[in-house]
């Protein structure tokens, strides 16, 4: 037996009690440390897991083992690190909470909903001397996503805020959706990713949340209240450090998330009465929900006693109403504002080229003719700085802009050319933007040598 | 300040059969800490989560003081769930990190400085105020977060499991911050854990529950010494009880070679021919002259003074584990076989049928 042999793999189990599968052995590699007898619970292999340096307390990985920027926000022990081709973060914590955030995220990966990947939870950590080590929840970076902190390179500017924040508070409602009671609503525990001029929300941290079968209003309140008080929190210390346009009242921009949250949940669960002449307004509300991004798959309907009076309230609604049709006519992987941006120019090409033609023929010449000749016409260099779909939007605006501006309709080679030079060429990469030290809240338990920073 | 009062309090999921929080009924006094405390699954965050507004109450009431919370919103309850969130702000002084939340609840400049430079007092930072976290230390950054649910003044301070997140050592100092800092300020204190050590050592009393039920609500003491079903007996003390299935004879329980005697009246309540008799590690003696039950000796834990025997014996054919407590200096060896018999007046005897304590401890 090798001395990595120790290790146990295990498939993802159902519950915290289940067994995993009988332990892979992996041959020994000659640079491996000795593993110890770590316990790994992963939903898939990734072998290169074993090649990092898990006898190691995680503040003095080497740096070697890191990813370029290395803190992220949590109160915890957070490192970032190459695996494969990805970056991931690991996170120092006990094991009955990594197991808990582990399997919440998986179950809310299978709902769909936007959250980071877990990767793996990894115990049993020892250092050569026999030391424990705690456990750690493995996750994987989401590409091209951005901490709010990372949104602003000197002052956070007060639409950036409202788009941040109505996108926090789709999150919230989709959570509550679906029965995620949040616990710990802030935007340091949010993910962003740009989505055609607005935001696209993932959560980051699910160490404090529950699924239930339902949420009630007490438990949804609370949430909001929680995100409330945390977002006022964060804002007034951006507003210290001078990091926020002074103009923006950190108070008043705190409480838009319940206004934008409370209009979306309302629109989207309120029972809706009208005369049973007006049936029109089934269709009229279906097609408001679509335009807000969902889909109802499920309603109820029920007439009054006296059979003049409708009642309708959608039962089942289901975020992504324009990325999956997007999806479904292209293959093309969006956020819903990119699909629904994408979309529209798929119908005007449609509409001015060929519209005769089957909706599914005419998508994948756009894909042939326009998405892809723009995404194939950034060079290599500036691949990392913005998402395709998000070059492809911006593209299209600038190619609307310019047109406007030189009254002409300008080609898109000259369009395209133009926006790579005076625009993707002057922007950052955001492919893998992590936190610097000194942009983040400090956890309790951390030594304060973080204070040298 | 005010007392809480659980009526009947009852929580049913939707769609689900068995009440997650059955009938509960505890009477927390003014001032006082209790914990709840069970095994997971047992009903004590949704018992919190009732109190705290965040899970409808089906049936029942809850009560703060003597007002009848049931159906009043979270946040018009007058509570504090203390270390929701406790990352510390970076640019902010100590003193804002502690009051940003009154600042938001529209609480006046004078009136904020002051309740946090109370709350300053009691925990020891009125040195750091005009600091920024990142000069505290860890333990400091901990009472920081405390300071943010003081300053509020709430009328009940919540807690679940507030200690999990941090190191071990952290969490023996904060739990003791914890227990003396709610009493000096003398707020009633409900907090959750699974761990009874935690409970036990924090609690002016704990409740522990089982599958929503309530087993039991009394003070650390009475719950070690006179637990009233066989689960607190078993669930209360670390190393647990040890609980066996024994025999009744004429006079006694049998016990090994021996009968352990108890008063034919206490016997006369039970309601098969055996009981289920409990005797903590402690309460066991080894006895030199072969007297007793045998066990055989697995492991041998030595704690210096004391030393823990985890062994195992055969009742009716079936291996059962058994913890003795011996003296540290001469421990018998992995692999001895010894004999133990209980104390004298040191046993705890349950129906085995219903689990309920038969009598005072014979």
């Amino acid at each position: 037996m090798s001395e990595t042999s120790n290790a146990q793999w295990h498939d993802e189990p159902t519950d915290y009690e289940q067994a995993g599968k009988l332990p892979r052995l992996r041959p020994a590699s000659s640079e491996s440390p000795s593993l110890g007898s770590l316990n790994i619970t992963a939903a898939a292999t990734d072998p290169e897991l074993l090649d990092l340096p898990w006898h190691i307390a995680l503040e003095q990985w080497p740096a070697s083992a890191l990813a370029a920027l290395p803190r992220g926000i949590s109160r915890h022990i957070v490192r970032f690190a190459h695996l494969g081709g990805s970056v991931i973060a690991v996170k120092e914590t006990s094991e009955h909470i990594a197991r808990h955030e582990y399997h919440m995220l998986r179950k809310l990966q299978r709902l769909d909903v936007p959250c980071v990947e877990p990767v793996a939870v990894i115990s049993g950590r020892t250092t050569p001397d026999g030391d424990e080590l705690d456990p750690v929840l493995v996750t994987r970076h989401l590409k091209f996503s951005l901490p709010y902190r990372a949104l602003f390179s000197q002052t956070l500017r007060r639409d950036t805020l409202t788009r941040l924040i109505d996108a926090q508070a789709l999150l919230l409602v989709r959570l509550h959706l679906i029965g995620f009671y949040w616990g710990d609503v802030s935007l340091s525990n949010t993910l962003f990713r740009r989505d055609a001029g607005s935001f696209a929300a993932y959560l980051v941290d699910a160490e404090t949340g529950e699924l239930y079968p339902e949420l009630s209003t007490g438990q949804r309140e609370y949430d909001l209240e929680i995100a409330r008080v945390n977002i006022a929190g964060e804002l007034m210390d951006l507003a210290e450090g001078g990091l926020i346009e002074e103009k923006v009242d950190p108070l008043a921009t705190s409480e838009l998330i319940m206004d934008s949250y409370r209009r979306l949940w309302t629109e989207l669960t309120e029972k809706e009465s009208f005369e049973l002449g007006e049936r029109w307004r089934v269709g009229a509300r279906i097609r408001r929900l679509n335009e807000l991004g969902f889909d109802v798959e499920e309603y109820a309907i029920k007439t009054a006693v006296n059979g003049t009076q409708i009642q309708l309230q959608p039962k089942v609604v289901d975020a992504g109403h324009h990325s999956r049709r997007l999806l479904r006519l292209t293959g093309l992987d969006a956020q819903e504002n990119q699909a629904r941006r994408l979309l529209n120019d798929m119908d005007a090409y449609r509409a001015d080229n060929n519209p005769t033609l089957d909706e599914e023929f005419s998508a994948h010449l756009w894909v042939n003719e326009v998405f892809e000749p723009i995404v194939r016409a950034v060079p290599r260099e500036l691949g990392g700085k913005l998402e395709p779909a998000e070059v492809v939007h911006e593209v299209l605006e600038h190619r609307w802009y310019m047109s406007e501006r030189e009254d002409r309709n300008v080609p898109m080679a000259e369009a395209v050319q133009s926006y790579l030079d005076d625009e993707l060429r002057h922007r950052r990469d955001e492919a893998e933007i992590m936190l610097t030290a000194d942009a983040r809240t400090i956890g309790i338990d951390e030594d304060s040598e973080y204070g040298d920073n | 300040m005010a007392t809480v009062t659980f009526d009947q309090a009852t929580r049913l999921y939707p769609g689900t059969e068995k009440p997650a929080v059955d009938k509960l009924d505890i009477d927390i006094a003014d001032g006082e800490f209790l914990v709840l405390v069970g095994p997971s699954g047992c009903g004590k965050s949704t018992s919190l989560r009732m109190l705290a507004g965040l899970e409808d109450v089906n049936s029942g009431r809850i009560l703060i003081g003597d007002r009848d919370v049931t159906d009043v919103p979270p946040k018009d309850r007058d509570i504090a769930m203390v270390f929701q969130n406790y990352a510390l702000y970076p640019h902010m002084s100590v003193a804002d990190n502690m009051g940003f939340a009154l600042k938001i609840a529209g609480v006046s400049k004078e009136e904020r400085a002051e309740r946090v430079r109370e709350a300053a007092k009691l925990l020891d930072l009125e040195d750091y105020l005009d600091r920024k976290p990142k000069a505290l230390s860890g333990g400091q950054r901990q009472r920081v977060a405390m300071g943010r649910a003081i300053v509020r003044n709430p009328q009940v301070f919540l807690m679940d499991e507030p200690l999990s997140n941090l190191d071990a050592k952290l969490r023996v100092q904060t739990r003791t911050q914890i227990a003396s800092l709610t009493r000096r300020l003398g707020v009633t204190t409900v907090y959750v854990t699974h761990d009874q050590v935690e409970a036990m050592t924090m609690g002016d009393r704990v409740a522990v529950l089982k599958d929503g039920i309530l087993q039991q609500v009394d003070t650390p003491r009475n719950l070690y010494e006179r637990p009233k079903n066989v689960f607190v007996a078993g669930f209360i003390g670390s190393p647990a009880m040890n609980l066996l299935e024994l025999p009744v004879a004429d006079g006694g329980v049998i016990f090994g070679g021996i009968v352990y005697p108890v008063p034919g009246s206490v016997l006369d309540a039970a309601a098969g021919n055996t009981v289920t008799l409990g005797v903590r590690p402690e309460d066991l003696v080894v006895s030199a002259t072969g007297e007793g039950l045998p066990v055989e000796v697995d492991v041998v834990e030595e704690l210096g003074a004391d030393a823990y025997i985890y062994g195992h014996t055969t009742l009716d054919g079936k291996n059962h584990d058994m913890v003795v407590r011996v003296d540290g200096r001469r421990p018998p060896m992995k692999g001895d076989s010894v004999f133990v018999r209980p104390e004298q007046g040191h046993v705890h005897l349950f129906d085995t049928s219903s689990g309920l304590r038969l009598a005072e401890t014979v």
